[in-house]
């Protein structure tokens, strides 16, 4: 089972505890009813579903209940790191080989 | 304050009633570890901001625990910490915890939940083994020491989890899962001593 560290209970927890809860770090437009309707589309639908480290946020549902922002692998499934919902993106991660 | 003030009529008017917790009375012992379900007791579930949680605690008489995976008792009141906002207070010594957060003026929400919550106790040599038979969380006494308290799954069910002594676990669940709860740990403490 996966252990994933949960920034607000300060410990890592086994992953049946948390739920996916899709892209972190997308913007809601300030102002959405002068979007265009393509601008929306990127906005609403589109996803970046990289192969590799993807931004997520992420639901400690069964704990605390706090959402929370993940680097995850998507290629091995491995969480490089976790921080607090709000956080801006961080700039190095830890043990980037790239 | 209006709803404390209700619940307290309600509470006399309907004194005459008869009130039927959930699997009351059920227990089941197995070598090592005995299975059963609790008195029903007082509980709010307590959401907070940090500026309110010195009045929140003289009002309750336990301090609202900070730190996380923890929990503080006093008086038969106890006080868990599900999130960085959010308490669960159980008192089984009869006062309405509702009553006495009810007098305190800074912003706070303070929700009865007495009756949606069935307390099974979880008790003997066996008791980590039998609630690990259902929960992922490492309950070794290093990680989870006598008074530690998180939310946590058992199961399929959402539970709230205390170790209220090195061999005894206090598993809260929601009423309606209580039957699903009991009858998992039931299994798991009559596997638990092989």
């Amino acid at each position: 089972m996966l252990l994933i560290r949960c920034p607000y209970c300060e410990e890592e927890r086994p992953e049946l505890e948390f739920r996916n809860a899709g892209e972190a770090h997308i913007a809601r437009p300030t102002n959405i009813a002068a979007e265009s309707e393509d601008d929306f589309e990127k906005f609403f639908f589109i996803r970046s579903n990289p192969k590799g480290v993807i931004y997520e946020r992420w639901r400690h549902i069964h704990g605390c209940a706090r959402f929370f922002n993940a680097v995850r692998d998507t290629v091995t499934d491995k969480f490089v790191m976790t921080y607090k919902a709000g956080e801006p993106r961080p700039a190095k991660l830890p043990g980037a080989s790239k | 304050m209006a709803k404390a003030a209700a619940k307290t009529k309600a509470a006399d008017a309907s004194a005459a009633v008869e009130r039927r917790p959930a699997l009351a009375g059920r227990a089941v012992s197995a070598p090592g570890v005995k299975v059963e379900i609790l008195p029903p007791a007082e509980r709010i579930s307590l959401r907070a901001p940090e500026a309110s949680v010195a009045a929140l605690s003289k009002a309750l008489g336990v301090t609202l625990p900070s730190k996380p995976k923890t929990s503080a008792a006093k008086g038969g009141r106890t006080a868990l910490w599900l999130g960085p906002d959010e308490w669960l207070v159980i008192d089984d010594a009869g006062n309405d915890p509702l009553a006495d957060c009810a007098k305190v003026s800074a912003l706070h929400s303070a929700v009865g939940i007495s009756h949606r919550n069935v307390a099974i106790s979880v008790a003997g040599p066996a008791a980590a083994v039998t609630v690990n038979s259902g929960c992922p969380q490492d309950l070794s006494l290093e990680a989870f020491p006598v008074g530690a308290a998180s939310r946590t799954i058992l199961g399929k069910s959402e539970i709230v989890l205390l170790r209220t002594a090195e061999d005894t676990f206090r598993v809260e669940c929601w009423r309606s899962f209580s039957d699903y709860v009991f009858t998992l740990l039931s299994e798991a403490a009559s596997d638990a001593a092989n």
